[in-house]
C-alpha cells in the first residue's frame, strides 16, 4: 500500500482524530494487514502519538498487524454454532492446516481465525473462507471443503 | 428528488408513489439478508432478473430484494404477491421453472412449498405457515416486504408519518410523555425505560446532546439488530430522529460492527435518502428542526456494545467502559448528555407515534410492554428470527414457533440473554418471557438470543464456553473481570478435562461474588451468570465430571471415548475410510476397531456411521470394553432364501 492511497484514505476522513478507528479499518480491509509506515504515516497526520495507535490497533479484533495468507478461514464459534459442534470442525481445520487461530501458515497459503457469530445461525456450524460461507459443517467436510483451496 | 418542505407535500408523495403501485400486480419478493445471501440469494436474485427479462415480463412482474423474513432455517426464501405463494430453500436451478409454471402458469410448485413435519401437510401461504402464525410482528413484519435500498417502499407503508407528526404537532415533552406511557424499556440488555432516559438527557443542562443507536450487536447467537438495520434501515432512523427532536439533539451515530457490512451499506444508502428527502439535515420538513446523524463502523470489541464504552470508541479510542457514577445521559460522549438506544428500541419508537402509547401497551406483561424479537437458534427446528408479544411462554415460543427440538430429541435447556443471562432448564419452559420474569428466574432478557439446546449439549461446557468468551473479551481494564475471569475459566477447563477436584465448585462461586461485586461495568458484573444459572439447574452435571469423570451429555472429549459395538458393526469400511487419524483397522468383512491410542476424538466415525447400523457409541465415565479378539472379527452373513 503506497503513500498517496493511505494519504486519501486520511483526507477521505478529513485527518480528524476522532475518525482513527474508522482510517485504519479502511486500511485494513484494502492492505488485510495494517503495515507498519500506514500506522506511521496516520501517527504523523492526524497528530495521535504512535502508542495510541498500537493501543487501539490490538484492542479490536479487526486489525491485524502481521500480513495475511491468501484465505481467510474464518471459524464461527458463536453459541449456536458451538452447540451444533464448531469446536470439532475448528479441531479438523486445525489439523489439515497446521496452523491455530490468529496464525498464518509459513507459505501464506491460509489465516485462521475464529469469531463469535456471523449471525447463519440456521446454518450451523459455519465455517467462511474467503467470504464465502460454507454452513453445515461436520469434520469430514471441512476436510474436503479445505482441499478445494490452493 | 428534491427536498420535502411541509408534512402536506410528504401526504402528497405518498399518495403518488401508492398510487403507482398497483397492489394486484404480480411481485416476486426475494430474501437478501445475511443469512439468505449466506444459503445462495444473491445468484437466485441474478437468475430471476434474467429469467423476468428473457420471458418478456419485466413490465408485469416486479422483482423486490427485501431484508430478512426471519425463517432462515428455509433460505433463500421467495413469496409472490399478491397471492402469497411462499416457496422455500429456493436454488438457482428453480428458478426458471417458478416463472414458467407459478408466474405463467399460475400453478403452485408443490416441491417448494412448506410441508408440515410432522403432518406432511403443505402449506402454500406464508402467514398460515405454524412459524409465521403464532407470531405479532409489529417491528419486523415489514421486513418482507420493502427493498431497504429504496426509501419509497418505505414511504408507501406510511414511512416518516410519524416524524412529520412528531415534528408538528408534539411538543419535545409530549413526544418523552407518550414513550414513557408506553413504557418502552431498552432491547439492547439493560432493560431500562427509553422515556426516562430521554426526560434525563432533555433536562441537562447542556446545550450541546447526543443521540447514538447501539448496532454493535455481540451476543453470539443474536442477530436481530442486524436483520432490522438490513431490512428496515429507515425505522431506525425515523425512530433516531424522533428521540432527538425530543431529546433536542442534532448530532447523531449510529454504531454498528463492521462485521456486518450489509447492514453498514444499507444504513448509510438509507441516510442519503433520507438526507435527500430532506428527513434529515437542516430544517426537517420546514419544521426548523436540523439533524445529522454519521455512521461509526466498530472494529470488532464485544464491551463496546456496552454504553460508555461505545462512547469513547466513538471518540476515537480504545472502547473501555467508565464508572457510572454519573449516567451517560448526562454526562456521556464528549462529556455531553447522550441517549443511547439499541436499534429495536429505536425502530419501536415511530410505532409508538403512529398508533399511541395505548396501542402498544396492548401487547406485553405488567413490566414489559410491546414485543420483542428473538433470535431462536441452536438445536431447534426452524432457527430463525421471531418477534412475540412479551409474555409468551418459552414453551410456545420453542415448540409452536419453533418446531421443538430436531431428531427426537429431548429438550435439555435454553440459554437466553447473551454471555451473560442464563440457561433455563424444562421445568421452567411455562414461564412467561418478560424483562424481570426471566432475570428473577436467573437469566435474563438480554438483547433476545435464545439458544436452545439438547441432551447432547453439555451444560458444564456451555458454561466454559461462555466463561472463555467474556474472558477474551474482557477489556482488561479492571482485575475482578479481568483475572477472575481467567481463573474461573481455568478451572472450568480442567473440570471438562476431567481433572476437577472436590471444592473447584466452592471456589468458582467465591470468584463470581467477587466479579459480581467489584467488577466496573456490566460484563465484568453479570460474566459469572452462565456458570451460576447452570450450577443452580445442573448441579448433577458439574459433580458427574467432577467425581466420576463422567460427562453425561457424552460431549467433552476428554471425558469420552468411541467405541465400535461389534455386535452392530456391518463392516462397511465407511468410517475406517473417512477416520483422518486412520485410527480404524478393519476390512470388508472384518469387524471395525478403534485403537484408542490414535484416536483424536474428531467424531467422524460417529457422524459417518449409518444411522441404520448406529455401531459407533461414545462411552464416558465406564471403561472401554477390550477390542474383540483377532480370530472372532470376521462376520458371517446369512444369506437371504428366496
Amino acid at each position: 500500500m503506497d503513500l498517496r492511497r493511505i494519504d486519501q484514505i486520511i483526507d477521505n476522513h478529513q485527518a480528524e482524530a476522532s475518525s482513527l478507528i474508522q482510517i485504519l479499518l479502511d486500511i485494513q480491509s484494502e492492505a488485510h494487514w495494517l503495515p507498519k509506515h500506514a500506522l506511521e504515516r496516520v501517527s504523523e497526520r492526524l497528530d495521535v502519538p504512535k502508542t495510541r495507535i498500537q493501543h487501539i490497533a490490538t484492542f479490536y479484533k479487526a486489525f491485524s498487524l502481521v500480513p495475511k495468507g491468501k484465505h481467510e478461514i474464518h471459524i464461527c464459534l458463536g453459541t449456536a454454532c458451538h452447540v451444533r459442534g464448531a469446536k470439532q470442525v475448528l479441531d479438523t481445520v486445525q489439523q489439515v492446516t497446521g496452523i491455530r487461530p490468529g496464525e498464518t501458515d509459513l507459505e501464506l497459503k491460509f489465516s485462521l481465525e475464529t469469531v463469535n457469530c456471523l449471525g447463519c445461525c440456521a446454518l450451523g456450524p459455519v465455517m467462511e473462507i474467503d467470504g464465502k460461507t460454507h454452513g453445515k459443517m461436520t469434520p469430514s467436510q471441512t476436510a474436503a471443503v479445505l482441499k478445494q483451496y490452493d | 428528488m428534491s427536498r420535502i418542505h411541509s408534512p402536506a407535500e410528504l401526504e402528497n408523495i405518498r399518495k403518488r408513489i401508492q398510487s403507482e403501485r398497483d397492489p394486484r400486480k404480480t411481485c416476486i419478493t426475494l430474501c437478501s439478508g445475511s443469512a439468505c445471501h449466506a444459503s445462495g440469494s444473491r445468484e437466485v436474485a441474478r437468475l430471476l432478473i434474467e429469467e423476468v427479462e428473457r420471458q418478456g415480463l419485466s413490465q408485469t412482474v416486479d422483482i423486490r430484494r427485501t431484508g430478512c423474513h426471519g425463517f432462515c432455517e428455509r433460505g433463500p426464501i421467495v413469496v409472490i404477491h399478491p397471492d402469497e405463494i411462499c416457496y422455500f430453500h429456493v436454488q438457482p436451478e428453480d428458478v426458471s421453472e417458478i416463472i414458467q409454471k407459478t408466474i405463467l402458469g399460475k400453478e403452485v410448485i408443490d416441491r417448494l412449498v412448506y410441508s408440515d413435519p410432522q403432518t406432511r401437510e403443505k402449506i402454500i401461504r406464508e402467514s398460515e405457515i405454524p412459524f409465521y402464525k403464532y407470531q405479532v410482528r409489529t417491528v419486523f413484519g415489514s421486513n418482507g416486504s420493502i427493498d431497504p435500498k429504496n426509501i419509497d417502499d418505505y414511504l408507501a407503508i406510511g414511512g416518516y408519518a410519524a416524524l412529520a407528526k412528531t415534528l408538528f404537532t408534539m411538543s419535545p415533552e409530549q413526544v418523552i410523555e407518550e414513550v414513557k406511557k408506553a413504557n418502552l424499556r431498552g432491547r439492547g440488555g439493560g432493560g431500562f425505560p427509553a422515556g426516562s432516559k430521554w426526560e434525563g438527557s432533555r433536562k441537562a443542562p447542556d446545550p450541546i446532546k447526543y443521540v447514538i443507536v447501539n448496532a454493535d450487536e455481540g451476543d453470539p447467537g443474536a442477530y436481530m439488530d442486524r436483520s432490522l438495520l438490513e431490512g428496515n434501515p429507515h425505522a431506525v432512523l425515523e425512530g433516531l430522529i424522533i428521540g432527538a427532536y425530543a431529546v433536542g439533539a442534532h448530532e447523531g451515530y449510529i454504531y454498528v460492527r463492521q462485521e456486518y457490512p450489509l447492514a453498514v451499506e444499507n444504513v448509510n444508502q438509507a441516510i442519503r435518502q433520507a438526507e435527500e428527502y430532506g428527513f434529515l439535515g437542516k430544517d426537517i420538513l420546514g419544521s426548523g428542526f436540523d439533524f445529522v446523524v454519521k455512521v461509526h463502523r466498530g472494529a470488532g470489541a464485544f464491551v463496546c456494545g456496552e454504553s460508555t464504552a461505545l462512547m469513547t470508541a466513538l471518540e476515537g479510542r480504545v472502547g473501555e467502559p467508565r464508572p457510572k457514577y454519573i449516567r451517560s445521559n448526562i454526562k456521556g460522549l464528549w462529556g455531553r448528555p447522550s441517549v443511547l438506544n439499541n436499534v429495536e428500541t429505536w425502530a419501536n419508537v415511530p410505532l409508538i407515534l403512529n398508533h399511541g402509547a395505548d396501542w402498544f401497551i396492548q401487547f406485553g406483561t405488567e413490566g414489559s410492554k410491546g414485543t420483542k424479537i428473538f433470535s431462536l437458534v441452536g438445536k431447534i427446528v426452524n432457527t430463525g428470527l421471531v418477534e412475540v408479544p412479551m409474555g409468551m411462554s418459552l414453551r410456545d415460543i420453542i415448540f409452536n414457533i419453533g418446531g421443538g427440538i430436531p431428531n427426537g430429541k429431548r429438550f435439555k435447556a435454553v440459554q437466553t440473554g447473551g454471555p451473560s443471562g442464563g440457561c433455563l432448564p424444562e421445568f421452567h419452559l411455562d414461564l412467561p418471557v418478560g424483562f424481570d420474569e426471566l432475570t428473577q428466574a436467573g437469566s435474563m432478557m438480554g438483547s433476545g438470543g435464545m439458544i436452545v439446546m439438547d441432551e447432547d449439549t453439555c451444560m458444564v461446557d456451555v458454561a466454559r464456553y461462555f466463561i472463555e468468551f467474556l474472558t477474551d473479551e474482557s477489556c482488561g481494564k479492571c482485575v475482578p473481570c479481568r483475572e477472575g475471569l481467567r481463573q474461573m475459566l481455568k478451572i472450568l477447563t480442567r473440570i471438562t478435562q476431567g481433572k476437577g477436584r472436590e471444592g473447584d465448585i466452592e471456589l468458582l462461586e467465591e470468584l463470581s461474588e467477587t466479579a459480581i461485586e467489584a467488577s466496573l461495568c456490566a460484563l465484568g458484573k453479570s460474566a459469572p451468570n452462565p456458570f451460576l444459572s447452570t450450577l443452580k439447574y445442573f448441579r448433577d452435571e458439574y459433580e458427574a465430571h467432577i467425581r466420576e469423570k463422567r460427562c453425561p451429555a457424552l460431549y467433552c472429549k476428554e471425558l469420552i471415548a468411541y467405541y465400535i459395538d461389534p455386535e452392530k458393526c456391518q463392516a462397511c469400511m465407511i468410517c475406517g475410510r473417512k477416520c483422518p487419524a486412520r485410527a480404524i483397522s478393519g476390512a470388508k468383512g472384518k469387524i471395525h476397531v478403534i485403537d484408542q491410542n490414535l484416536c483424536t476424538k474428531c467424531g467422524t466415525c460417529f457422524e459417518v456411521c449409518p444411522a441404520r447400523f448406529g455401531a459407533v457409541r461414545k462411552l464416558s465415565g465406564v471403561p472401554i470394553p477390550d477390542p474383540i479378539p483377532e480370530e472372532h472379527r470376521t462376520i458371517i452373513r446369512k444369506r437371504s432364501e428366496q
